[in-house]
């Protein structure tokens, strides 16, 4: 585990992840997507809308996960002053923001026809949205600093404060009352949901997570060399005014 | 004996304290805000209202057993009741209803009180709970005797 934190070990080791991951995750979503789409069965009330539920919740799910990452990311780097955690919590903020907008959107097209309206504003609809500008703003920070390390304390800070939304995301709808359902799944006295439709879920939650982790790790390795250039510039700058200077 | 704390652990006790004192902070926003983050009212916190509230507010309850009513005429106006178990209040709507809008369906439904409790409603949304199953599952555990309508949780 502490190896990886050799940038060397990590990169050898994420080349060869990459492509497995990534072949993992097309299987599932093609077995997830193929199940849940056509394979499982209609709702009793929802009709063919609870099929929405198969890219959105793991999309939400992934939200919540690739946040709490982050977080630990930001801390591990704070504390540690390592460079590879900074740069994974900057990596996994693009995928986050992503997961985010589309646990958005497609709760959006299931509330239309289910609820009867595109967007309440109840609590878990509503620090939803609150996550998804955590992540925007959080992605704004980093590029208006100049100074990488700089940025990376004020990103991980940022961060670290904005973790408090997740545990209010996940408990809005046992604390208030919402037009939002409570958790279905990770919930007392087990799942509320058929196992019929619990089977494609978790194969679509597993391809997410594929997908997240290949993503992930791409984005490490672009950070890590764009950085590796931008420090190989300066260097070249430096001997060419050296050279140029008398 | 007092030991030197490594910068590491200053740091650490540094991002413990940030996360303490701003999760104490959001907790104390969040207790305060109280009922006003929830998203609807239910009946017997209406009833339990000393003056019926001016503004346009939202209940949610189930829908009473038996209690739907199409009035006749040209306008399509329906009249039912809004439960939570405990006390119940009368909603009248003009418009068009949710799918999911039956009688034991949770709803959330937005409007005014009128001078006689009633309230008349702008909106009524459908809330869905959170039991996902194939129709005939709900059919078998119907023809069992095991069936147990949404629960009224509100």
């Amino acid at each position: 585990m502490f190896d990886l934190a050799n940038p060397e070990k990590f990169f050898a080791l994420s080349r060869r992840l990459i492509p497995v991951m990534a072949a993992l995750a097309v299987i599932l979503f093609a077995a997830g997507l193929w199940y849940g789409l056509v394979a499982s069965p209609a709702d009793y009330q929802q009709g063919d809308s609870v099929r929405i539920m198969y890219v959105h919740v793991p999309a939400a799910w992934m939200a919540l996960f690739c946040y709490t990452m982050m977080a630990v990311s930001s801390a591990a780097g704070f504390i540690w002053k390592h460079p590879l955690a900074d740069i994974s919590a900057k990596a996994a903020a693009p995928v986050g923001l992503v997961f985010t907008g589309l646990a958005l959107g497609t709760g959006m097209i299931w509330g239309k026809p289910i609820w009867n309206t595109w967007w309440a504003w109840d609590a878990r609809l509503t620090s939803v949205l609150v996550l998804f500008f955590l992540y925007a703003g959080y992605l704004a920070l980093w590029e208006a600093i100049e100074d990488k390390a700089r940025a990376a304390k004020l990103c991980a800070i940022m961060c670290i404060i904005g973790f408090i939304n997740v545990p209010i995301i996940k408990f809005s709808v046992d604390w208030w009352y919402s037009l939002h359902q409570p958790a279905s799944v990770f919930r007392a006295g087990g799942p509320s949901i058929d196992p019929s439709m619990l089977t494609p879920l978790f194969l679509m939650a597993l391809a997410y997570q594929f997908l997240f982790f290949a993503l992930l790790l791409i984005a490490i390795r672009n950070e890590w060399m764009r950085r590796r250039i931008a420090r190989l510039e300066r260097l070249e700058m430096r001997v060419m005014s050296e050279l140029v200077a008398p | 004996m007092t030991r030197q704390m490594t910068r590491q652990q200053t740091r650490a006790a540094l991002i413990a304290a940030v996360l303490g004192v701003a999760a104490l902070a959001t907790g104390l926003v969040l207790t305060a805000l109280g009922n006003s983050v929830a998203y609807f009212y239910t009946p017997s916190q209406l009833v339990a209202l000393a003056a019926p509230p001016k503004n346009i507010i939202r209940l949610g309850g189930l829908v009473a057993a038996g209690s739907v009513a199409f009035r006749s005429g040209e306008r399509s106006i329906v009249d039912f009741v809004v439960e939570d178990g405990r006390a119940t209040t009368k909603v009248s709507f003009e418009g068009v209803l949710p799918d999911l809008f039956r009688e034991g369906q949770g709803v959330v439904v937005q409007g005014r009180v009128e001078p006689d409790g009633r309230l008349s409603a702008l909106e009524v949304l459908a809330k869905h709970d959170e039991t996902y199953m194939p129709r005939e599952v709900a059919e078998a555990l119907k023809e069992q005797g095991v069936w147990r309508e949404p629960s009224p949780k509100p």
